[in-house]
């Protein structure tokens, strides 16, 4: 049976229907309950919901042959699998935002505060600039107004959590977007499912 | 004395089998100390799975490490004759950062190293005992190989260097092709010359069932000869269980040539990692070529019960 770990939430939605539309239905994920796991015993196919942070995890260690996971995800925790196919939803980008009208005063170890410390610690790295990441878990966009940091590194859909803030993007690290990975020992003895499942759902992808 | 089956861990019985028949086609085996001078792995940081290294000082005021890796140790202390191949087995405990958990552990590996006029009889033998030594641990296995010869060849018929020849492996070792044609696109490659790579990050099958997808993809003749090689060095019973993978790659500074993987069903990541290294033995200012493996028991702990629930 060829496990799939999806995101929980409308991202995971979106994409199950992409998965339905390519040819992998599984009928009983429609259905109205509280069920976490799904099968369809005539595809061989068994979906589960997973909260959006997690796939990699299920996905790398074996328990889901493929995932969806976020790029910023993939990025931040760097898992060890294959990633097959970006999937074109779930579409926002990796950015560094600041006050309204802030200047870098590079004289000064550059205060971040992020959910992402890696990718934040790798971009300034890359920038050559000293930084001290404040890891947090939600909320990031109070951290510049407490001024508990100078800047964030954080997800930016439509922007506008941060001009309800009176926050603005400095920089765009990298782009995000939802891929499809799947595990390095499944790939292997599951080759032909998953490259079926790849060209399917590829078709599938709004360019 | 005989030993009760029962009393021995799976990881255990596979050991013993895989000192067993590596002692049986000729190889010594090599014990060694469980520290060594911290100097060889910062000289050799990016050689090792992981850079983190548990280190103290020792008695006389040098810095020491509790081993990460054994074939570092091998090199260093190996002195093959001239015109000959010492062969090594190990079975020895390594610390390292844990590829899953991010924290050190106590890895248990077991592996053979053969070093000096290694040819490809030599590296033919290796193979095949890593076929056998999958087979140890399972009748269910895979074993994944790549030639970074040809992989080499394509990245410098296409002139690609520095960030962007760095970028391209990133994408070709995740098989992440998306993005390999974005990083192409950046670098200037043609459109033809971006598919051509694409294809060979795909490519995959048996080595001999390759030749006809890799001679389009515009591999040279010495490229198709080395694939052709290695297909006709493959013992018969290798049929179905090795299959080429170009997303097998090693730090280039350090390997050359073959670089292989093992997979057997059950285990989510690789059981088995080897390949020639005769660029490490450079490094080291050591004559000869290398070539060897190991197999990470650890990852067997729970392989009964997945075979058995499966």
């Amino acid at each position: 049976m060829l496990n799939i770990a999806l995101p929980k939430g409308r991202l995971g939605e979106k994409v199950y229907a992409m998965f339905e539309r390519a040819g992998f239905a599984c009928p009983a994920i429609r259905e109205e309950n509280r069920r976490l796991y799904f099968e369809n015993e005539a595809l061989d196919l068994r979906y589960f919901w997973v909260k959006p942070s997690d796939v990699a995890i299920y996905v790398e260690r074996g328990a889901a042959d493929i995932g969806v996971a976020g790029k910023d995800i993939l990025l931040e925790y760097r898992p060890d699998v294959y990633e097959l196919l970006d999937l074109g939803v779930g579409r926002c980008r990796m950015c560094v935002a600041a006050p309204e009208g802030f200047t870098d005063d590079m004289t000064r170890t550059l205060r971040v505060a992020t959910k992402f410390s890696n990718i934040a610690s790798a971009y300034y790295t890359s920038l050559g600039r000293d930084i001290d990441v404040i890891p947090l878990n939600g909320s990031i966009e109070l951290a510049p107004i407490l001024g508990l940091s100078d800047v964030i590194v954080d997800i930016v859909e439509t922007g506008t959590t941060l001009r309800e803030n009176h926050l603005a993007v400095m920089e765009t690290i990298v782009p995000i977007s939802a891929r499809l990975i799947a595990n390095k020992a499944s790939f292997v003895f599951r080759k032909t499912r998953i490259d079926e499942l790849v060209r399917a759902v590829s078709r599938e992808v709004q360019t | 004395m005989t030993i009760d089956d029962e009393v021995l861990s799976n990881e255990e019985k596979i050991s013993f089998a895989l000192r067993s028949l590596y002692h049986s086609r000729g190889y010594q085996p090599y014990r060694m100390s469980k520290f060594e001078e911290y100097e060889l792995y910062m000289k050799n940081k990016d050689f090792l799975l992981s850079p983190e290294v548990i280190t103290f000082t020792d008695t006389n005021g040098k810095l020491m490490a509790l081993k990460p890796d054994v074939t570092l140790s091998i090199v260093r202390s190996s002195r093959p004759q001239a015109g000959e191949v010492q062969k090594i087995y190990y079975d020895e405990n390594v610390y390292r950062v844990s590829e899953s958990s991010r924290r050190f552990r106590e890895i248990r590996q077991a592996g053979l190293e053969c070093l000096g006029a290694v040819d490809g009889r030599c590296i033919a033998e290796v193979l095949s005992l890593a076929l056998e030594s999958l087979r140890v641990i399972s009748e269910d296995a895979r074993l994944c190989v790549s030639l970074l010869g040809v992989v080499e060849e394509r990245l410098d018929a296409l002139a690609l260097s520095g960030d962007a020849r760095r970028e391209v492996l990133r994408c070709m070792g995740g098989k992440t092709v998306h993005e390999l044609r974005t990083v192409c696109e950046s670098a200037g490659l043609s459109p033809a010359d971006t598919e051509r790579l694409a294809r060979l990050t795909l490519c995959g099958g048996a080595p001999g069932d390759a030749l006809s997808e890799l001679r389009e993809i515009g591999c040279s003749e010495s490229a198709l000869s080395e694939v052709a090689r290695l297909a006709e060095s493959l013992p018969a019973e290798a049929s179905g269980r090795v299959c080429l993978d170009f997303s097998v790659l090693g730090d280039m500074r350090y390997y050359n040539g073959i670089a292989f993987q093992g997979y057997v069903r059950g285990v989510p990541s690789s059981v088995l990692s080897g390949g020639s290294y005769d660029r490490l033995l450079r490094r080291m200012g050591r004559p000869g070529s290398g070539v060897g493996f190991a197999c990470y028991l650890d990852k067997l702990e729970r392989l009964e019960e997945v075979q058995s629930h499966a």
